[in-house]
């Protein structure tokens, strides 16, 4: 029994995540003391090792806030604010979850559409997938700053830039994965297709749709977590009013650590959440597609 | 071949009718009028002559005929882009359903038996399609007078890139040559070393594995003013973002290739007594390979992503990603489209160059002999 325990993969990870913790808690200790012992030697204060400990998890300004204070802010600003207060992480989570899921709607209807384009027309495929794979080596995300900019210079704001941003980074690897499913078929089926007399059409939706959702999924998994990374880098530029981006932004101005490490777990958190939405989404539409996972 | 011969009719049908309504663009020049005209020859030959595009001498020089359609369209609204009759839009869209048909028979062209025909083909293609795209990029901003801070024309953008060279190699120099590189290498050292430790203790495995696969879906660029706040902001901090994005990549990916080595093939080894590092080296390493280099490539990307990021929280008076986001700020739309430019090259550049080593290193191996 014991043994199972400590084999079982829960236990191995808790076990890491407690060492992360502990390590994060000296290395606060370690990165901060510096600046305390400044301090106490600049105000004449008599120090020991545990005063040092004390002090360096409850700075206000730490280069390193320890993982409580983290906590501690992000209950305040998640749960003892309003929903609607500027100062809530909710409110910021929502700014940046909503450009994330429109973006990668936008993205995705994209991809799966150019994806089915460049299957079934020849010349798409030749002089378009190449293009697309190639754009796929280069730093996209460096466009963030001009679309937010240039479409804010024509009086376009809020979500809709930060969703393009979403959208053409997601579309990319939306439509790698989808061109790959959609000839995912074995040579053997299409033939027994063409053995039906079945049209191009029919061909598409009884035989490659179904064999391309597996990876769309994949796919889909990948995209909506950098479809959440357009969305914050989208949110760094042009004054950064709303979102976590615009959080990690005002955290840096003001030197506020510790609000720029809940915005960071907020996000991770989100990104979390929605890369498990997709994976409860795909084994659900596998199970209703009688698959054996 | 049906719709083939309609493409052409619809070019010469286009071209009568604007000839007659609204010719004054190609009478700018005489050689305009001549570069105009010879596209019109070459659908004509096609017309009569259709065996001529089944050689592929025939097919280069009709397509090159084709193009001096886009020169001679380029060349009138560059003259003259104030007062443009509508001639010539009726003239370029016909012949971008010419050029579409053009590129059709170079796709489908059978290149099973002869692997250099392919090979040009498949470089031809888009290539071709490129071309295409960068035209009607030019055309359609010069020709429609869009804002330059809306979207400048490539000519516009190869303009700044020459007359800004001395600027964007010191960017390239800031954020490629120091950030990139240093926190690429150490990052990927990094992982791949404490890949090689973890894989020791079956217990960290099951522990880390998972986490670092959680950690390739979490926005890890968002430490970067973390790091910027750590590092000041010389391109220390930004090496330092580069090397949290590309530690999980190689983490997981060379753990994953590790275990990839089948029971059977460590059997054998120890059947031949070999001790823990020659089953590392002689079977193990080799055959996480692939996993490795696919790792090394998803890394390229991400590095270049996470220095150019990271420059936007702080960053001394150059480098990329200070570049784009202060002319943005003053409207030098120019300038940041040269700047992408450059991060866009040398971040493909960098792809192609590990692409490279790794066909070199690892053309042994099945994932290669099967494509």
């Amino acid at each position: 029994m014991i043994n199972r325990i400590l084999n079982s993969s829960f236990f191995s990870i808790l076990t890491v995540l407690i060492f992360l913790t502990v390590f994060w808690y000296g290395a606060s200790v370690h990165l901060n003391s510096d600046v305390l012992i400044d301090k106490y030697e600049r105000k004449k204060v008599e120090w020991d090792f545990s005063k040092l400990v004390n002090d360096s998890w409850s700075m206000k300004r730490p280069i390193m806030p320890a993982p409580h204070q983290i906590f501690f802010d992000m209950k305040k600003s998640i749960f003892d604010q309003k929903i609607t207060s500027k100062r809530s992480l909710v409110y910021h989570s929502w700014v940046t979850i909503s450009s994330t899921l429109v973006g990668f709607a936008m993205g995705s209807f994209l991809g799966i559409l150019l994806a089915v384009g460049i299957v079934h027309v020849p010349t798409l495929n030749k002089s378009v997938l190449p293009w697309i794979i190639a754009s796929q080596t280069i730093p996209i995300l460096a466009l963030a700053p001009m679309i937010i900019v240039v479409l804010g210079a024509f009086g376009i704001t809020g979500l809709l830039p930060k969703a393009i941003i979403s959208a053409y980074l997601c579309f990319f690897p939306i439509a790698i994965g989808m061109v790959k499913g959609l000839r995912s078929p074995d040579l053997m089926h299409l033939d027994l297709m063409k053995t039906y007399n079945a049209t191009k059409t029919q061909i598409f939706w009884k035989l490659r749709r179904p064999a391309s959702v597996p990876f769309l999924f994949a796919s889909f998994k990948v995209s909506i977590a950098i479809s959440l990374v357009g969305a914050i880098v989208g949110e760094l530029p042009a004054g950064a009013r709303a979102g976590l981006g615009a959080r990690l932004l005002t955290g840096s101005y003001y030197g506020q650590t510790v609000q720029i490490w809940s915005a960071l777990l907020v996000a991770s958190l989100l990104a979390g959440m929605l890369v498990f939405l997709m994976t409860f989404l795909e084994s659900s539409v596998k199970k209703r597609m009688g698959s054996e996972i | 071949m049906k719709i083939a011969g309609y493409s052409y009719q619809i070019f010469i049908t286009c071209f009568l009718i604007q000839i007659f309504f609204s010719r004054d663009w190609m009478m700018l020049s005489i050689r305009t009028s001549l570069f105009a005209i010879i596209p019109v020859i070459a659908s004509l030959i096609v017309l009569y002559r259709g065996e001529t595009i089944k050689h592929i001498s025939g097919k280069v020089i009709i397509s090159l005929m084709i193009t001096s359609g886009f020169f001679a369209t380029l060349g009138s609204v560059h003259e003259n882009s104030k007062n443009i009759s509508w001639g010539i839009w009726i003239y370029v869209l016909s012949l971008l359903i010419l050029a579409w048909q053009v590129m059709g028979y170079w796709s489908k062209i059978d290149t099973t038996y002869n692997k250099k025909i392919a090979i040009t083909i498949n470089l031809l293609v888009p290539v071709m399609f490129g071309g295409l795209l960068l035209f009607l990029w030019e055309m359609l901003t010069v020709g429609f007078q869009v804002p330059q801070v809306l979207l400048p024309p490539p000519s516009m953008i190869g303009v700044a890139i020459m007359n800004s060279l001395e600027m964007l190699w010191a960017d390239f120099q800031q954020t490629f040559l120091k950030a990139v590189f240093a926190g690429f290498f150490f990052g990927c050292f990094l992982g791949f070393s404490v890949a090689i430790l973890v894989e020791k203790v079956p217990f960290l495995q099951r522990g880390l594995l998972p986490l670092g696969n959680l950690a390739s879906a979490l926005p890890i660029v968002g430490v970067a003013p973390i790091m910027v706040m750590w590092f000041g902001f010389d391109w220390h901090s930004k090496a330092a973002v580069v090397i949290l994005m590309t530690f999980f990549p190689m983490l997981v990916n060379t753990l994953t290739g590790l275990r990839s080595t089948e029971r059977m093939e460590l059997d054998m080894m120890h059947s031949y007594a070999a001790n823990y590092w020659q089953m590392l080296f002689k079977v193990r390493l080799p055959n996480a390979l692939p996993f490795i280099f696919n790792a090394l490539k998803i890394n390229s990307t991400l590095a270049l992503i996470g220095a150019i990021v990271a420059e936007f929280f702080g960053t001394p008076i150059v480098g990329m990603g200070f570049r784009i986001s202060t002319e943005i700020g003053r409207m030098n739309v120019d300038v940041v489209w040269a700047s992408i430019a450059v991060a866009a090259l040398s971040g493909s550049f960098f792809y192609a160059l590990l692409a490279l080593i790794e066909r070199q290193i690892t053309g042994w191996h099945p994932s290669f002999r099967a494509s």
